[in-house]
């Protein structure tokens, strides 16, 4: 029972690293049409720059304060360099140069921060553990981690309802011929959602760079988790993506516990069962 | 209060002239060296049987097209040939498109504001509460989702949408087109009220009867080119103008 309950808890903390990673990619998807196979490199950048700056700074927070506009200017720079390039071609184009974007990006990792897993260490005023029963304790980070992305996820549900600019994106997404009638530079528009989508799969790197080690190919694990939490969800849809992510962590954090021999098919498993009932995914339109 | 204007079209500066515009798509050539004017205030019926390039002729203007290699598009005072849309619409030009180009996501409330603007002068003659006033419908379906309107209400969302923008041109691509006879009425009561607040209206639209009773002028585009050009008498009185051009 314990267990379940620690289980939960991973589980549902996975999911929202998971989520603010597929809410990149979703977006990206939904809004710009473009199938980004590099998103999950952005994910490696965040917790590389986790790495890095917290070495620097000495707290993974001052970290994160520097290295999301890094990530966010990264990513305008390499919409502007490349993925504008990319809205009217077909989808075999935007993988080919994704994919070769993921190459690069590797490469570079191998030559500026080597081959071999890095940890980052928690900061030391939430390294201690919270006692939930009497035999049962749980790292604070996590608990922080999770409250972190709750936050983020608020701030983006926000965003998109609340605001100007959420409402651009959403019109945007359904109609980029008529908000530039209606007189918004969609290039601006597009720009600021790609290096939107960059900082969160960074943010989400860099969050959880404390509790995984940092390594070579991480991106790669993230990109093929989201994309399950992208066609779960819905494609284009933030909504799903959230619902998405959650049942994913807590499938993958019981998969483990109940079926261990079963556990690295539970998510392909779910994926495979929502294609069959809802082929659009939970909140996806047909 | 139009048709005064309209007099005096040849005399008063231009809001918006085109000169030579050719356009195509790949080898197909939709529009060949094509001119025409409009005067400030004025309001112009723009005539044609399908595929004769009324609707080309209007995303040129918007810049969605490219005018061809003399093609020239002067608004006001400035040179918008090239200009990217995003920027032509903020000169002052409102495309209500064929279609609609509704936000099926976004709100009624939320899509009416979306472009919310002053014009040029810094003037808002087209607040929430007037277009409220003018299309008491939408404000009663101001929490809806644009996607849950009729077809009716989709076009004054529609028209209602481009004239917050407080442009100085509306363009509108068949706005009656498959509405109740009913619907139709109300949407040229409001462009008559359009039209009275003086700003300047193209129109492309298959009701001739209500178009004629409207518009100051005429252009007839047959095959891309223009065959007629004049007033809303001259070619009311001429019959095989009509027969020839629109088939009626």
């Amino acid at each position: 029972m314990e267990l379940a309950l620690v289980q939960l808890f991973n589980g549902i903390q996975y999911g929202l690293v998971v989520f603010l990673a597929a809410s990149g990619l979703t977006l990206v998807f939904g809004i710009l049409g473009i199938i980004n196979l590099a998103h999950g490199s952005f994910y490696m950048l965040g917790a590389y720059l986790a790495l890095t700056l917290t070495s620097i700074t000495g707290n993974i927070f001052l970290a994160l304060a520097l290295g999301l506009p890094l990530a966010f200017a990264f990513g305008a720079a390499i919409e502007w360099i490349f993925i504008r390039h990319l809205y009217k071609r077909d989808h075999l184009q935007q993988v080919l140069l994704t994919f070769a974007l993921i190459l690069i990006f590797n490469e570079v990792q191998r030559i500026v921060w080597g081959s071999y897993p890095h940890a980052v260490p928690v900061p030391d005023f939430l390294s201690g553990s919270i006692r939930l029963t009497a035999t049962l304790a749980y790292p604070v980070y996590r608990l922080v981690l999770t409250g972190i992305c709750l936050v983020l996820a608020l701030v983006m549900l926000i965003t998109i309802t609340g605001t100007k600019i959420g409402r651009l994106i959403r019109a945007g997404e359904s109609n980029r011929e008529m908000l530039e009638l209606l007189g918004f530079d969609s290039r601006l528009l597009f720009r600021l959602v790609f290096a939107a989508g960059t900082m969160l799969a960074a943010a989400a790197g860099m969050l959880a760079a404390p509790v995984e080690s940092v390594y070579p190919g991480i991106g790669e694990r993230v990109l093929i988790v989201s994309f399950v939490v992208v066609v779960i969800g819905g494609m284009g849809s933030i909504r799903g993506a959230f619902i998405g992510a959650l049942l994913i962590g807590i499938a993958d954090a019981f998969g483990k516990m109940l079926l261990p021999g079963f556990a690295s098919v539970m998510v392909y498993a779910l994926m495979a069962v929502v294609l069959v009932v809802r082929p659009a995914g939970l909140f996806g339109r047909a | 209060m139009s048709v005064q204007l309209s007099e005096l079209a040849p005399v008063a500066k231009p809001l918006l002239v085109c000169s030579h515009i050719t356009t195509g798509y790949g080898r197909a050539t939709i529009l060949r060296d094509v001119s025409l004017h409009v005067a400030p205030g004025e309001t112009i019926g723009l005539l044609g049987r399908n595929g004769m390039g009324k609707t080309t002729l209007l995303r040129t203007i918007m810049g969605l097209l490219p005018p061809g290699p003399q093609g020239c598009i002067l608004f006001g005072d400035h040179d918008i040939t090239g200009d990217r849309t995003a920027s032509i619409a903020r000169a002052g030009i409102a495309l209500v498109p064929e279609g609609r180009g509704l936000f099926p996501n976004l709100g009624v409330e939320e899509s009416l504001t979306l472009g919310a603007r002053a014009d040029s002068k810094g003037r808002n003659l087209w607040p929430l509460e007037r277009i409220y006033d003018v299309f008491p419908r939408l404000a009663e379906r101001r929490k809806h989702w644009c996607n849950q309107l009729s077809g009716g209400e989709q076009q004054m969302m529609a028209i209602g949408r481009a004239l917050m923008t407080n442009p100085r041109l509306l363009m509108l691509d068949e706005a009656t087109e498959g509405l109740a006879p009913k619907m139709r009425d109300e949407i040229w009561s409001i462009l008559r009220r359009v039209a009275q607040a003086h700003i300047a209206t193209m129109i492309v639209d298959k009701n001739l009867r209500d178009l004629f009773d409207l518009a100051d002028r005429h252009v007839i585009l047959a095959k891309g080119e223009i065959v007629f050009e004049g007033s809303t008498d001259k070619l009311r009185s001429d019959d095989t103008l009509i027969h020839r051009w629109l088939g009626v």
